[in-house]
């Protein structure tokens, strides 16, 4: 049958993807993780063919792909066995400035960030006190007579910090106001982090995969006025227009993860033989790996509504957070088979299971629990009593 | 100077082939990609390109079905400038001659200095493709490139050949297969690819060649397949568990089959 005219694309993408990827075998992402070291080389590759600036429109330098291909880009750096993880925020943390920013701003920093040269793949929202909770942020930015910024406070899981020349950053710029919706009050700002001047410091949080993540303390920050991206107050909004975005690219990522996993673990149950023959044919390791399959094809259709709607401008906020749910959910039953399937040899360390096993752990809570997504769905699309 | 590239869409190389066993072709409704030894060959075109010969024009050509054109789109953002995409029902069948046939009058209008190919396609994996060509349009043909030189109205190629290398002289217009140890082909980025679309598509049919149909294709094959077989497995496998000698057994044995001194 004849590809139609988006699978030819998609599968040219794929391709494309692919071949990048294959520079990067298993001992390339075993030896960072040892280390916890980021992968520089990697993320250089991608920014400078392109992948990365895949979102940002021509004109600027970029890709002027749209966000369903930019799905399948980073779902096939997951499926090849690579962590889009590590900069995926570097294809999509611009959308606030290119929907909300000044054209100034436009002009001074998309052709940089599509070329890779500007790094914007830190993004301070979340802080230590308000967790899921992004209303009740403390970090506050106080205007000065000049209309330029100081801000003061505290971050916390600020990933690839320490591999960004800018970060996004939410601080309050005014309490709640009577009249103004309570979201209102946020704001958000571009910062140079070339030019911090020992105002912000970060400290590196170890965690359980190698994810270069941190917590940020700022401490008298002076911010030019032409910092503040779109609006003062409207700085929630802004946040909550690119999550959807977000929602669909990393279940894309989960469906990558969760391919990944299948195929290595059908592959080793129909070659494995114990007790005479292969261990595929025993139901008992079979059937997990069918089941997560028929669960992440599902998952992937999900996002594919999610990202049609995306794109026709509809509401697609169930949508997304039901393909985030779905898709991190499927990619860890897949994880799982996968491991099960393996056997003792799925820990060790050269099968790159026990990585993957630990990367895709986290979509499940970041960058949103699952739990908040159920919540919404609740709530939101159910139209059931608030449950937070 | 003008190049063109013989390419070919195959069936994924990494996956298991399957041979249809009423037609005894192989079947191709799987992944299938652009040939991985015509990326060497497109290569050493671009390097032609941006090193001696700037204004060179590079052809990417085919005889495939309508849906090879995502073969010949990849062959374009590796560096083809435009396609000649010989798309006919009644080619499908050709043999290696018929298809010889085909590229050879689709070549023949380009006017083109140099025809490059890869050594071999990872299908029919004949290696013969060049000389055919070469043959029909009455040209000079150098196989197994490593390097290609570009002279005044030659090329100089060296060969690899078992013992070394041979290094020949040919003049242009010529047909020259490349090795696959001639280059390490990039892979395009993303700008390239998506470009690939924007750039002249030529499709052409039978007809447009004044190739009569009855002369390719399965109806003018010269050659017919009689029987497929599986290779025999091999029997004689050793299989060395390590128990820390692994590395001097090894070694012994290539030493005994004097793959090593």
């Amino acid at each position: 049958m004849a590809m139609t005219e988006t699978q030819e694309r998609e599968s040219m993408i794929r391709e494309g993807v692919a071949e990048l990827c294959k520079q990067f075998p298993g001992e390339y992402w075993r030896e960072l993780d040892r280390e916890q070291a980021y992968p520089t080389e990697f993320v250089r590759r991608l920014s400078e063919d392109g992948w990365l600036g895949a979102l940002i429109p021509e004109q600027y330098g970029g890709g002027g792909l749209s966000e369903s291909d930019a799905a399948i880009i980073l779902e096939e750096i997951n499926h090849q066995g690579c962590n889009a993880g590590a900069c995926h925020a570097q294809m999509y943390i611009m959308g606030t400035v290119l929907r909300h920013g000044s054209d100034e701003q436009k002009q001074q920093y998309l052709p940089g960030i599509a070329s890779g040269d500007i790094r914007l793949q830190a993004f301070g929202v979340t802080e230590p006190d308000a967790g899921s909770n992004t209303l009740a942020i403390r970090t506050r930015a106080v205007q000065q007579d000049d209309g330029s910024w100081v801000v003061d406070g505290q971050k916390i899981w600020t990933s690839r910090f320490f591999h960004s020349d800018m970060m996004l950053l939410l601080a309050r710029t005014s309490e709640p106001v009577e009249g103004k919706p309570k979201w209102w009050g946020l704001s958000t700002f571009l910062v140079d982090l070339r030019e911090a001047d020992g105002a912000i410091e970060a400290k590196e949080i170890r965690t359980m995969m190698n994810h270069a993540t941190c917590e940020v303390f700022i401490k008298n920050l002076k911010l030019p006025a032409e910092a503040l991206v779109g609006e003062e107050g409207m700085g929630f909004r802004y946040i909550l227009d690119g999550m959807n975005a977000e929602r669909i690219l990393i279940a894309a990522e989960c469906v990558g993860d969760g391919r990944w996993f299948i195929e290595k673990g059908a592959a080793y149950a129909s070659e494995r033989e114990v007790f005479g023959k292969k261990i595929g044919s025993n139901q008992g390791v079979q059937f997990p790996l069918a089941r997560a399959h028929a669960a992440v094809e599902a998952a992937d259709l999900m996002r594919r509504r999610a990202s049609e709607l995306f794109e026709a401008g509809e509401p697609c906020g169930a949508e997304g957070n039901m393909a985030k749910l779905l898709a991190s959910e499927a990619s860890w039953q897949a994880a799982n088979a996968c491991l099960d399937a393996h056997g003792g040899f799925g820990f060790a360390e050269e099968y790159d299971i026990e990585r993957k096993f630990r990367e895709t752990r986290l979509y499940m809570t970041a960058p949103i629990n699952n739990n908040l997504v159920l919540a919404f769905l609740g709530q939101h699309v159910l139209k059931m009593p608030r449950s937070y | 100077m003008r190049i063109a590239i013989c390419v070919k869409e195959v069936p994924d190389p990494t996956a298991e082939k399957r041979i249809d066993e009423g037609t005894k072709r192989l079947v191709r409704s799987g992944e299938n990609t652009l040939n991985p030894y015509d990326r060497h060959a497109i290569e050493a075109a671009v390097r032609i390109k941006e090193g001696p010969a700037p204004d060179t024009e590079i052809t990417i050509v085919t005889v495939g079905p309508a849906t090879a054109t995502r073969s010949v789109d990849r062959a374009l953002a590796q560096g083809g400038d435009q396609s000649v995409h010989v798309a006919d029902d009644a080619a499908a069948g050709s043999d290696l001659l018929g298809t010889a046939r085909i590229l050879a009058a689709a070549l023949k209008r380009g006017g083109y200095d140099l025809i490059l190919l890869g050594q071999q396609a990872a299908d029919s994996e004949s290696y013969v493709m060049a000389g055919l060509v070469a043959e029909l349009l009455e040209l000079p043909c150098v196989t197994q490139a490593a390097s290609i030189e570009l002279g005044d109205g030659s090329v100089t190629v060296k060969r690899q050949v078992e013992s070394g290398y041979d290094t020949v002289k040919a003049t242009t217009p010529c047909v020259v297969s490349v090795s696959d140890a001639i280059n390490d082909p990039r892979y395009p980025p993303l700008p390239a690819i998506m470009g690939a679309k924007r750039k002249p598509h030529e499709v052409l049919t039978l007809a447009d060649l004044g190739i009569d149909a009855s002369t390719v294709g399965a109806a003018g094959a010269a050659t017919s397949v009689a029987a497929l077989s599986k290779p025999e497995g091999r029997g004689d496998t050793i299989v060395i568990e390590d128990d820390g000698s692994a590395a001097a057994q090894i070694l012994a044995f290539l030493v005994e089959k004097k793959v090593v001194a």
